[in-house]
């Protein structure tokens, strides 16, 4: 096991760290709010709400992430550039040939397709009586949803954050596969410069879980931060 | 588009015969890789339940390492690693087929991702059973591995089968990953294909599809087997 190279590499792995973090943290942020959505369509009784939600978590979970990817980055990226009034403009060049936007998306459609059922799930979990209580104090529609239902539901969810998160942390890691410089990304960069084939592997797989260890730490901790706040009188 | 279907004939010009080729490793790896998780798996949860302390110790390790890797990364590592490892065993018995030593890696690694899963999902579902009924088959005379085949092994079924069905959605799904070291099936034909063609879109949608219909095919069945295995089970709502 050779590790000379770590301190000349170290802030490029710094750097990697920090993209797989933003990219934890923006698909996570907007891959919630989508799942929520898509949770709230999978109990609608709106006919055509129900079935766009129910076909789109069906793909989501029925096709693999790297394929969604790849789809995506060069698939998409492949369409664009076939019309020259896209592939001219500022914003083509600027960020729509950055794989890092494309991971975001589809980690973001991937989080909202996978919580999307356990939002359901939660939703569905609410006991009716509480429900029927707050019609009875004139709640109805969305108030009712934002009010009462949605955080009864988001509650009986807490547990499972954690496990979330990490699975998200996790897939992150298929960035390296479309050109994004995440962790992975930066030790492949290792790799291929220094012809190591472990060690770098080998870091990375350390610091990854090291960050699974501390995500669940942190939702351990607000865990019980909350269940002390919400306890039963 | 129409060139594009073109490119889908048979032969040496389209990429039928290629993406066949590909489906089918797909398949033989992803069930492989099932059978040697189940193997590890059962191992590994065995060992939980009956092992000395240390071995507990080195089983819960195992899955919490597979947990908390990002199973690419342990893919890479692992494929390097075993295929060294295989190359220099089929070496030493004088065998030098890098062919099987690829899917025997590719197999094996996905096996052993799939095991760190399987083995909570077995331990689960053993820890679920009432120990009454292990007690009155003993009482009946049942012992050893007669009482596992008879008693447990049925008992443990119904309990393990969602978590099991839902890991065989996902060694589906994680199949494509072994692509990412150069090993040749499915995703990686696509690749190639829409590499080659620069019909990126299309192959990679088609590709999409061939996998859409592997899981909804997979769901199907996994509802037959489940109906089959509750019939004793009384019925849920």
């Amino acid at each position: 096991m050779n590790f000379d190279w770590l301190p000349k590499y170290a802030p490029l792995l710094l750097n990697g760290m920090i993209t797989t973090f933003w990219l934890v943290l923006t698909s996570g942020i907007l891959g919630f709010a989508l799942a929520i959505l898509v949770g709230l369509g999978r109990v609608s009784r709106n006919p055509v709400i129900f079935g766009i939600s129910s076909a789109f978590t069906s793909i989501i979970r029925g096709t693999p992430l790297l394929v969604q990817i790849f789809l995506l980055y060069s698939g998409l990226g492949a369409l664009f550039a076939m019309f020259p009034e896209i592939k001219s403009t500022y914003i083509f060049k600027q960020y729509l040939r950055d794989g890092f936007l494309y991971i975001v998306l589809s980690l973001t459609l991937s989080v909202g397709g996978y919580v999307g059922e356990v939002v359901r799930g939660a939703l569905l979990s609410v006991p009716r009586g509480e429900l029927e209580a707050a019609r009875a104090y004139g709640f109805h529609g969305f108030g009712l949803v934002r009010r009462i239902w949605l955080p009864r539901a988001l509650q009986s969810m807490m547990p499972t954050f954690a496990g979330e998160t990490v699975m998200l942390l996790k897939a992150t890691a298929l960035a390296s596969s479309v050109a994004v410089v995440d962790l992975l990304g930066a030790a492949n960069k290792v790799r291929s410069d220094t012809l190591l084939t472990y060690e770098p592997l080998l870091f990375v797989a350390a610091g990854y879980f090291i960050c699974t260890l501390v995500i669940e730490a942190i939702f351990r901790r607000y865990e019980r931060h909350y269940a002390k706040m919400h306890r039963p009188a | 588009m129409n060139g594009f279907f073109n490119l889908l004939g048979w032969g040496d010009a389209g990429w039928s015969d290629d993406l066949a080729f590909g489906l089918m490793i797909t398949l033989e790896i992803s069930i492989g890789a099932f059978l040697v998780g189940l193997l590890i798996g059962g191992l590994a949860a065995w060992t939980k339940l009956r092992g000395p302390p240390w071995a507990v110790a080195m089983a819960n390790g195992y899955s919490t390492i597979c947990r908390a890797v990002p199973e690419v990364l342990l893919i890479i590592i692992l494929f390097y690693a075993g295929q060294a490892a295989l190359t220099g065993l089929l070496a030493a018995i004088g065998l030098n087929n890098l062919n099987i030593s690829g899917f025997a890696a590719a197999t094996i690694v996905l096996g052993l991702v799939q095991g760190a899963y399987a083995s909570e999902i077995l331990r689960g579902a053993v820890i679920a059973i009432p120990k009454g009924q292990v007690e009155a088959a003993r009482a009946y005379g049942l012992g050893g591995f007669t009482l596992f085949r008879r008693v447990t092994l049925p008992a443990i079924i119904p309990f393990a089968l969602a978590g099991l069905s839902n890991l065989w959605m996902v060694i589906i799904k994680d199949s494509t990953l072994v692509s990412v070291v150069g090993y040749n099936e499915l995703m990686f034909t696509t690749k190639q294909a829409a590499g080659g063609t620069k019909y990126y879109f299309s192959f990679y949608l088609l590709v999409a599809v061939i996998y859409y219909v592997i899981t909804m095919i997979s769901s199907g069945g996994i509802r037959m087997i489940e109906n089959r295995v509750r019939r004793w089970m009384p019925r849920l709502s």
